[in-house]
């Protein structure tokens, strides 16, 4: 895929031909690619208004359009509820981990202690632990603590993660130190220098991270599946999982069901687009 | 928490007028602030997180009923893992999983980060349409996806009648279904690597392809020569990040689960989902915990070795 675009690049002017041409191949090129790649989530979309019938029929397009299955999918199941859940809980977890992370990255990159860098060594090497590796034991840990089956459990243990430190404190090193110094001299305590100086600094970072935390948690799967079986704590990936077990055959309402789940996510990115790829960008970096 | 980190804010030299109590110097009281700004998420991160991973070391010696009841079984849940067919088989499948789908995304992801590098007409909403897959849940692609893979009828399939060619039963087919899960995996993520070889792209100063093309270098000289090398930083996240998460990462586990659980004839069961299988279908905690103690032990030396191979992808030119 590289070479044509390297070629084009480097063609000589003699070549003329190629430099008209080139360009709108590849744009074409380009074009149906992006076309394909967002063909099944369009595909699913469609689905989810067609009658049931023609779930399978070969048209991308339906050929009477319908809401049934929206109504469906919520009257005979509490996908209010299911929705009402996901929110509380991706909500929750996004506004505690920033607040908590904020703190702990604005004390990693601007304060002075004994054991700071082994502290952020230590809080970083957790950032390779992956939830399904520890999935286990952090059950049975859970378990111990009585929280199986609460919205504790599907909350807590999914606040703390060290990707959103890390990001926060590389924020933190980069403002400007006499801001600091101006707010140490006004006689301003450590927290009200973080909370009136360096929180209001950090909104956009703050931004880009809550959409990045309210997605994840959103779309989280594994915690919640592990941690509740009570239907009223079942969070809408959870409803829609078993939809699946439910409803085999009816894929009109499992895809009506997916198009809900899904439009938040599609909404969000939309707004913070941004935002959004500037923190993966940032995670990148390193 | 913020009435001791709202300590006195008098200056240190001052000497403490009519208080009590010893005052703290300016160093000890920053210490006593940071420490108190850091508890929060240290404590959470080392009782669900830290305690976890050591616990799971520990936990794989025991063998664990369904109420916590302990009881010591020494290295049998090890032994167990040597002979057991389905631990093999998941381990094969894993590494044919990983060893397609690291390269897959290395290729994938630099190729559309090529190709929407340049200035071009809509190219923003090209990057978002490449992009969007990344944002919707796995159960939502899972679902998705196994509805259009669907046998005989399925879009994918019906696609394939339209141009003429024989459909497949993508996920009935012990042959080809992980290769199904791998399209699908990689379709997921490849939006993601595709940032982060862009930001490694548009790092490269434009003085080194202006001067390549005076030197009359060709695309391959030019590719070769100057983006690869510069972007070997970035190669190396990808490479860690992408092996990292084909091993355990959460597609590994929502797509399998969703998609095929495990099957069929456990052709797509991956360790991280047999690991969950044998934990929560059949309550073998300490087997399960063994497992993964083995796989973390196993992604540790390999990132370890790619570490120490590449220098950490670190790259010295003048």
């Amino acid at each position: 895929m590289s070479q044509p675009t390297a070629e084009i690049r480097a063609l000589r002017p003699s070549r003329n031909f190629f430099r008209r041409v080139g360009p709108i191949l590849l744009f074409c090129f380009t074009a149906v690619l992006a076309i394909l790649t967002v063909s099944p989530l369009v595909w699913m979309i469609c689905a989810s208004l067609k009658p049931g019938e023609e779930t399978f029929s070969p048209n991308l397009l339906p050929q009477h359009w319908t809401l049934d299955n929206f109504a469906y999918v919520f009257t005979a199941s509490h996908f209010w509820r299911y929705m009402l859940n996901s929110f509380f809980v991706a909500g929750t977890v996004t506004v505690v981990a920033l607040w908590f992370h904020s703190m702990a990255g604005f004390a990693l990159a601007r304060l002075k202690f004994p054991g700071r860098e082994v502290i952020f060594l230590v809080i970083f090497s957790t950032f390779l632990v992956s939830l399904p590796v520890i999935i286990v034991p952090l059950f049975i840990l859970v378990r111990q603590m009585g929280m199986v089956n609460s919205y504790a459990g599907l909350i807590i243990p999914a606040i703390f993660n060290a990707f959103g430190i890390f990001l926060l404190r590389q924020f933190y090193i980069a403002v400007p130190q006499e801001l600091q110094e101006a707010a140490v001299i006004d006689g301003a305590s450590y927290f009200r220098i973080y909370w009136s100086v360096m929180l209001p600094l950090s909104r956009p970072i703050l931004a880009a991270l809550a959409v990045f935390f309210f997605l994840a948690n959103w779309n989280a799967f594994i915690w919640p599946l592990t941690i509740t079986n009570d239907q009223n704590l079942w969070v809408v990936q959870i409803a829609i999982a078993s939809f699946h077990n439910q409803y085999s055959s009816s894929w009109n309402y499992i895809m009506a069901g997916s198009a809900v789940v899904a439009l938040p996510t599609l909404l969000l990115f939309f707004i913070f687009q941004r935002q959004l790829v500037e923190s993966i960008k940032t995670s990148g970096l390193k | 928490m913020s009435a001791s980190v709202d300590a006195p804010s008098e200056v240190e030299k001052r000497p403490a007028r009519g208080r009590s109590g010893p005052r703290l110097k300016r160093s000890q009281r920053e210490a006593l602030a940071a420490y108190l700004f850091i508890l929060p998420d240290a404590l959470g991160l080392a009782i669900f997180v830290a305690l976890p991973m050591l616990f799971s070391l520990s936990l794989g010696f025991f063998s664990v009923n369904g109420f916590g009841g302990f009881r010591f079984v020494g290295l049998a849940n090890y032994q167990r893992m040597l002979i057991d067919p389905l631990f093999r088989q998941s381990l094969w499948v894993t590494l044919v999983y990983v060893l397609i789908l690291v390269p897959a995304l290395y290729v994938t992801g630099l190729g559309l980060a090529l190709l929407v590098n340049r200035p071009m007409r809509f190219v923003g909403v090209f990057r978002s349409m490449f992009f969007v897959p990344n944002v919707v849940s796995l159960v939502v692609v899972a679902l998705t996806w196994q509805v259009m893979l669907v046998d005989k009828v399925g879009f994918v399939n019906r696609l394939f009648e339209w141009f003429g060619l024989s459909g497949y039963s993508w996920l009935g087919d012990p042959n080809i279904t992980l290769y199904s899960v791998l399209f699908v995996t990689v379709w997921f993520l490849m939006g993601y690597y595709m940032i982060i070889f862009l930001s490694g792209l548009q790092e490269i100063p434009r003085e080194y392809y202006d001067a390549a093309r005076i030197d009359g270098a060709g695309p391959w000289a030019t590719f070769f020569r100057i983006t690869l090398p510069l972007l070997r930083p970035t190669s190396f996240f990808v490479l860690l990040v992408s092996l990292v998460s084909a091993v355990a990462g959460s597609q590994a586990f929502d797509l399998i689960y969703i998609m095929t659980r495990g099957g069929p004839a456990n052709s797509t069961s991956l360790v991280i989902f047999y690991i969950y299988q044998q934990a929560f279908q059949f309550n073998n905690y300490g087997y399960a915990a063994a497992m993964a103690s083995f796989l973390v032990l196993t992604l540790l030396i390999v990132t370890f070795v790619l570490f120490a191979v590449t220098k950490g992808g670190r790259f010295h030119f003048t």
